[in-house]
């Protein structure tokens, strides 16, 4: 029964991180890209641009109220599943906890000013004003929601006595090694997932009805950010790969399949593990582990064996950690091609094959999110806070928690039949041309609906 | 004062301020079903939607900041509230997300539905009860440690007269303050035909409201002996409280200055609330999380209390703009812009 608690605790946490995270993300990256769109119309005068970031605005008050939602859940979810961990970690980490409550406060007020303020002022840049403090306000959340989880990973900024911390500094465990490069890859990750959703959308639009200037200017700007945050990106990961490899070499170790310490170490895609754990059909680039890790085709990778069986996480990451890689480079050749074929004249980047992967490329780096978060999670195994306190010792002893699993998993079920329902009824019957005609040459109603 | 004193009373204001605005939203949410079902929801739904739809998030908020903070002041009830609580905190969350994401549904989605309306109506009036099961539980009596396991005794709970006038009062408590904000809002939007139906219900709420405190006065008296001998030496401030009831049900009787009147109940909520959080110290969980012993390290603490006078300077600049935009522009509340 105690085993079952802690799976059950394990599941609950996962499934409401799993669904939270989707409108999490959506929440750091549109706001960005809408007050983009609303800068560029204002700059240019130019309606259509206006037009987006009202509609792009619309859609995104209905992922905003999930988010807000399932937010609010994982923070009581902390300390009703984990509440030895909440008990010990709470003394080094409530600070950042603490911090991103009032990030979040401060998003929330002016969410409500940008959303009920179109057309109040007379000076359009005011009301674009009003946008930054939601982005700065969901960035920052981001920040220091991932500075806790990056303490997870690399715990420091605290002494252990008698098994209780002391000596506690909240600033160092919240700066801690894993903090840069993971708050680095969180922002652009979320910025890359939302440029390419958005351009999903507008390539759906166009295939399933035809393309207006409209559309193509949201295309052309979507796709040019979804390329220079899938760039930046990568970059952030090649960080993340070489922080692993200095500080929690176990988990880039578990992700590799890289068994042995070894110089000339040689990265593995794809692939699959036989019954005696040799990777099998895989493809091996030579000596580029090592440079992904240290920079250096001869650098020396630790390999798993260095650490004992019990603190080893499953060696299933490295599919997670594949399907994100591929997934980030993808959208990286989506976007390059697009703007290659919009570039050349004589070409057409409008093509429904074009169309398509464009199409596919959102939902694709939704995943990628997904995917990446897993192995994040996944690859510190058994630990919760590594090296200090495994996942078993911090779960609830309740027995109910089996009961609330379930009840979970029925909200989550209802709430996102309900907004994917409530979004396709917000755009089905109101398409942008006509809400052109009636917003702009007129231009006296709002938007308050 | 010390740090930890210092904690537990920033967590205590903004407690009061989720009780506040909560109460207003959990109020309306009710008023809305009911004004549906009695058709008479074209008088008051607009101006319901008007106040609530910009400041349904920052309610939420409130909520968040008081449950991040007191994990964060005072681990230890970490440790036991969430083992204990699992359940009943469950359900709240539960409930809080389907009124918050159903509000967003129906309010920038598709049109109206009575379902929605009965599940918005409904959840405003079981968040607070299943949320003052903490309250009930913070007397002690309901908690059992066994082989270095919490768990709720809940027979105890669900059979104890504490509780249930808890939840009582919690009820009738949020029906009086929404409909007297929502009289003072209908007031400044001078829309008489709402005015006149949420004056009704405000006044309708003040008797239960002033029962149902005595009642739970009188409960406790017998389920803890050494928070209510607390609170009979905080005799003037549940005096003042009751006074500034008095003031409020004479205004709204008098049918004029609806705002003082809301502030007269935001003062008799001040008074008796923080009444009753004095007389229950030094315990945060009678008798197994004191302020002082259960406090975070003294390193924490301090930075904690930094981070929260910087939240503060950036927050409460946002707010006032808020309230300007939202509350007190008059032509927004009318309904012109």
């Amino acid at each position: 029964m105690e085993l079952d608690t802690v799976l059950m605790s394990r599941l609950l946490t996962a499934m409401t991180l799993g669904f939270h995270i989707i409108f999490a993300t959506l929440g750091v990256g549109i706001p960005l890209m809408i007050s983009i769109a609303e800068f560029i119309g204002i700059k240019k005068n130019d309606p259509h641009y206006k037009l987006l970031a009202r509609r792009w605005t619309r859609g995104f008050i209905i992922t905003v109220a999930v988010g807000v939602v399932t937010g609010t859940a994982i923070g009581l979810q902390l300390s009703l599943v984990w509440p030895n961990f909440m008990q010990v970690a709470g003394n080094v980490i409530s600070l950042p906890l603490f911090m991103e409550v009032f990030a979040f406060f401060f998003e929330a007020i002016f969410l409500g000013i940008y959303l009920y303020t179109w057309d109040r002022f007379n000076n359009q840049y005011i009301h674009w004003f009003f946008s930054l403090p939601i982005i700065i306000g969901g960035g920052f959340s981001a920040v220091f929601i991932t500075t806790v989880n990056a303490f997870m990973n690399t715990p420091q900024g605290f002494e252990i006595q008698n098994g209780t911390f002391s000596a506690v500094n909240p600033l160092a465990a919240m700066l801690n090694p894993a903090t840069p490069t993971k708050v680095f890859h969180v922002l652009t990750s979320a910025y890359v997932t939302c440029a390419a959703i958005l351009a999903a959308i507008t390539a759906v639009m166009i295939l399933k009805r035809k393309m207006t200037d409209y559309h193509k200017k949201a295309l052309r700007l979507t796709m040019t950010l979804t390329f220079l945050f899938a760039l930046l990106t990568a970059l952030a990961g090649d960080f993340s790969a070489k922080f692993l490899a200095d500080h929690q070499a176990e988990k880039l170790a578990a992700a590799e399949w890289h068994f042995e310490t070894e110089q000339n170490a040689d990265l593995i895609l794809f692939g699959w593990l036989n019954e005696d754990n040799e990777p099998t059909g895989e493809i091996r680039l030579p000596g580029f582990l090592s440079f992904l890790a240290h920079g250096d085709f001869n650098a020396e990778v630790t390999g798993l064996e260095a650490f004992p069986e019990d603190e080893q996480p499953p060696l299933w990451v490295h599919y997670m950690f594949d399907l994100m890689v591929t997934i980030g480079f993808l959208l990286l050749g989506i976007a390059l091609l697009y703007l290659l074929l919009a570039k050349m004249k004589k070409w057409n980047e409008h093509n429904k094959g074009m169309l398509y992967l464009i199409a596919l490329s959102g939902p694709l780096a939704m995943l990628a999110i997904e995917f990446g978060w897993i192995y994040a999670e996944e690859g510190r195994q058994p630990w919760i806070i590594r090296g200090y306190m495994t996942v078993e010792e911090a779960a609830t002893s309740s027995p109910y928690v089996t009961h609330m699993f379930f009840l979970f998993l029925a909200l989550y079920i209802v709430l996102g039949t309900l907004c994917v329902i409530t979004l396709r009824k917000l755009f089905r019957n109101n398409p942008a041309e006509e809400e052109l005609e009636k917003h702009y040459p007129s231009f006296k109603k709002g938007d308050n609906e | 004062m010390s740090y930890e004193l210092v904690g537990i009373t920033v967590l205590w204001i903004f407690l009061y301020g989720y009780l506040i605005v909560a109460s207003i939203d959990f109020g309306a949410g009710f008023f809305a079903f009911y004004a549906r079902m009695t058709k008479k929801d074209h008088v008051i739904n607009q101006l319901i939607a008007r106040y609530l739809s910009p400041v349904w998030e920052v309610t939420n908020v409130f909520f968040v900041f008081f449950f991040v903070g007191i994990v964060g002041f005072f681990p230890e009830t970490a440790y036991y509230y969430g083992t204990a609580m699992l359940v009943p905190a469950s359900f709240a969350i539960i409930l809080l997300a389907i009124r918050g994401s159903f509000y967003a549904f129906e309010n920038y989605g598709t049109k109206q539905s009575t379902v929605y309306t009965f599940l918005y109506g409904a959840s405003g009036l079981l968040i607070p009860a299943s949320l003052s099961i903490a309250l009930t539980v913070s007397e002690g009596g309901f908690i059992k440690e066994e082989n270095g396991s919490v768990s709720l005794k809940y027979m105890e709970l669900f059979t104890s007269p504490l509780s249930w006038s808890i939840v009582a009062l919690s009820i009738v408590s949020i029906l009086f303050i929404s409909a007297t904000f929502l009289a003072f809002y209908a007031a400044r939007a001078k829309d008489l035909p709402a005015l006149k139906l949420v004056r009704t219900f405000a006044m309708f709420w003040s008797t239960p409201t002033i029962i149902a405190a005595l009642t739970t006065f009188i409960v406790l008296s017998q389920h803890n002996e050494r928070h209510y001998e607390n609170m009979l030496d905080l005799w003037w401030m549940f005096g003042l409280s009751v006074g500034f009831f008095l003031i409020a049900v004479w205004l709204l009787y008098r049918q004029k200055h609806y705002g003082l009147a809301f502030i007269s109940v935001m003062m008799q909520f001040l008074f008796a609330f923080f009444g009753y959080g004095i007389g229950h110290y030094p315990y945060l969980l009678d008798p197994y999380i004191s302020i002082h012993e259960g406090a975070t390290h003294a390193s924490m603490g301090i930075a904690l209390v930094a981070a929260f006078i910087g939240g503060l300077l950036l927050l409460i600049p946002s707010l006032i703009l808020l309230m300007k935009l939202f509350l007190f522009d008059a032509e927004y509340v009318k309904g012109r812009k």
